[in-house]
């Protein structure tokens, strides 16, 4: 399992930069949003809950850009029937693709992060940086679990690139919660506050428990 | 059978909902805060828990669908999920009514639970058009399935995240349940029963009228077979989301014609 | 068993609280009413789609019955 997950990562990580199809644009995406919510908002420096907010709906968009391409390769050029013919554990796709998912996640956010600090942010980040990457690391374990699930649903139908967004978006919503509410104390001018832990927890028990479900399922739409 | 037991379970519905009706606003005592307008209380809770219940059960019957690939949990599934929509949206509207009331704001963002019935009304409504846009009809019922498996479980952990990230802001005082003096938990329990009730009997009966269609086409099918033609009474309808089941378990069947 | 005197409550006056309660239940009676006639439609429906079919089949019975006396009377 392991080898044809490592398999299938290298080769989803080598086509992304091949083709670079999916981060450049994600992190465009994400430095265009800053500068449209500084005259949507008409502010020049944000802080505490709005600093919080605007970062993480700005990834959360990002990422469902990402996500609406994860799958496409695979379903538009035969991949899955050529998966499907190969001996190997079906559920290794779903690690895989969201291992990759991920890591397109954490190359947006080593964009999007500092042109977040550098175009819209008041406080500055340094004291903050590692828990502020420890919050993003457990949203995007989330991301990349139900986004992963919900790309393969959307990635066969007919509607695909509305029908993903608008599956994923609500099933997204509790890290939205939890991850808005442990950055803003990292934001804040001033004194910058810890994370309060019960949003770690919730964080880190919705990503087990769709981790998981997104395991036990992911099979059953791969069977044709 | 699915209509077995179906007049039964309706008489019972209308008994206990009549009782419930009288108990509201015979029995119960008036609240001292909220008063008369508290009264939406007996039937805006009732309809948010067997909501609630109906889209973690329609979960579940998939589940079963995954495990069996009987066409009939499919089914289930999809009769519970839409007919918790549809006591979702009374939710909201109640909800929103009480709000009005309560604080002069048709919406309110301090109520975990309209908050989250909001989120998952939105999930949800992506249930039916994502079976619309599936055609073959065991693919859509798999990845039907597979939604509201995932759907199912999102429920109950929205509804916690929801309500811990509004805990601490403003007490609840829509759905408290909680030290509910005798005369107003006895109401409660027979409104939430009779909203129960008349959950199962509608789910039921959409059940017994899905399967009824089924065997009607099923009939169709065979007087074409035996007259060897298309039959001249070709129904004209849309290509539906809901699942078909078919009289005859696992038999192939002719798609649907594409509506005008 | 007795509820307790209304004009000592501080919330909203009966007739105006009155309003919203009665909105709330009724929203619940009307979409149990569309409901139920939503299933009328369709029970009209079935009921005519099934009336079709059986017409249909007791023509071609006939046809079939009509046509075997045809043949039998030509065999003989």
């Amino acid at each position: 399992m392991r080898r044809t997950v490592g398999a299938l990562l290298r080769k989803e990580l080598l086509v992304e930069l091949r083709t670079l199809e999916s981060v450049p644009g994600m992190s465009l995406f994400a430095v265009t949003t800053f500068v449209v919510f500084h005259f949507a908002l008409q502010r020049s420096s944000v802080d505490g809950d709005l600093a919080a907010g605007i970062l993480w709906v700005t990834l959360l968009f990002a990422a469902i850009l990402g996500i609406n391409r994860l799958f496409v390769a695979d379903a538009d050029q035969g991949g899955f029937d050529g998966f499907l013919l190969a001996p190997v554990e079906r559920t290794a796709l779903l690690v895989a693709k969201a291992l990759a998912l991920l890591a397109y996640l954490v190359a947006l956010e080593i964009v999007a992060v500092p042109a977040f600090a550098l175009l819209l942010l008041g406080p500055s980040l340094g004291q903050a940086m590692p828990q502020l990457l420890g919050v993003l690391a457990l949203g995007d374990l989330g991301i990349a679990a139900i986004g992963t699930l919900v790309a393969a649903l959307a990635v066969r139908t007919r509607a695909r690139d509305l029908l993903g967004p608008l599956l994923a978006l609500p099933l997204l919503v509790p890290i939205v919660i939890g991850g808005a509410r442990a950055t803003s104390p990292l934001l804040t001018l001033g004194h910058a506050g810890d994370p309060p832990t019960r949003w770690l927890l919730t964080l880190g028990l919705y990503d087990l428990v769709f981790g998981l479900i997104a395991y036990a399922l992911f099979d059953f739409l791969l069977e044709d | 059978m699915y209509g077995k037991g179906l007049r039964a379970l309706s008489i019972s519905t209308v008994a206990v909902m009549a009782l419930a009706l009288a108990l509201v606003f015979f029995y119960a005592p008036l609240e001292a805060e909220q008063g008369f307008l508290q009264k939406i209380f007996y039937v805006h809770v009732p309809l948010a828990i067997v909501a609630l219940c109906g889209f973690v059960a329609g979960g579940l019957f998939a589940i079963q669908h995954l495990r069996t690939r009987d066409p009939r949990w499919d089914m289930r599934s999809y009769v519970a999920i839409h007919m918790s929509l549809i006591f979702g949206v009374a939710t909201l509207i109640t909800g929103s009514i009480w709000a009005k009331g309560s604080w002069g704001h048709w919406w309110v963002w301090d109520e975990p639970t309209l908050v989250s019935f909001l989120i998952v009304f939105l999930l949800y409504a992506t249930y039916q058009p994502l079976r619309f846009a599936i055609e073959d009809p065991e693919r859509q019922a798999r990845y039907a399935s597979v939604f509201a498996v995932t759907a199912g479980a999102f429920v109950p952990l929205n509804f916690i995240a929801v309500r811990a990230s509004t805990a601490y802001v403003h007490p609840r005082v829509l759905g408290a349940t909680s030290n509910l003096p005798s005369q107003m938990a006895l109401t409660f329990l027979v409104s939430l029963l009779g909203i129960a009730l008349l959950f199962t009997t509608l789910c039921k009966y959409e059940l017994t009228a899905k399967h009824t269609r089924a065997q009607l086409r099923a009939l169709r099918r065979l007087a074409d077979r035996r007259a060897g033609t298309a039959v001249a009474v070709a129904p004209a309808r849309a290509r539906s989301a809901a699942p078909s089941v078919h009289a005859t378990a696992m038999t192939a069947h002719t798609p649907e014609r594409p509506g005008i | 068993m007795v509820a307790a005197p209304l004009g000592e409550l501080p919330a909203l006056p009966l007739h105006e609280a009155g309003k919203y309660v009665a909105a709330a239940y009724i929203v619940l009676f009307a979409l149990v009413l569309v409901y139920v006639a939503i299933m009328a439609i369709r029970s009209r429906r079935l009921e005519r789609d099934l009336g079709e079919l059986l017409a249909h089949e007791q023509a071609t019975a006939s046809q079939e019955s009509g046509e075997s006396q045809q043949r039998e009377s030509t065999l003989v």
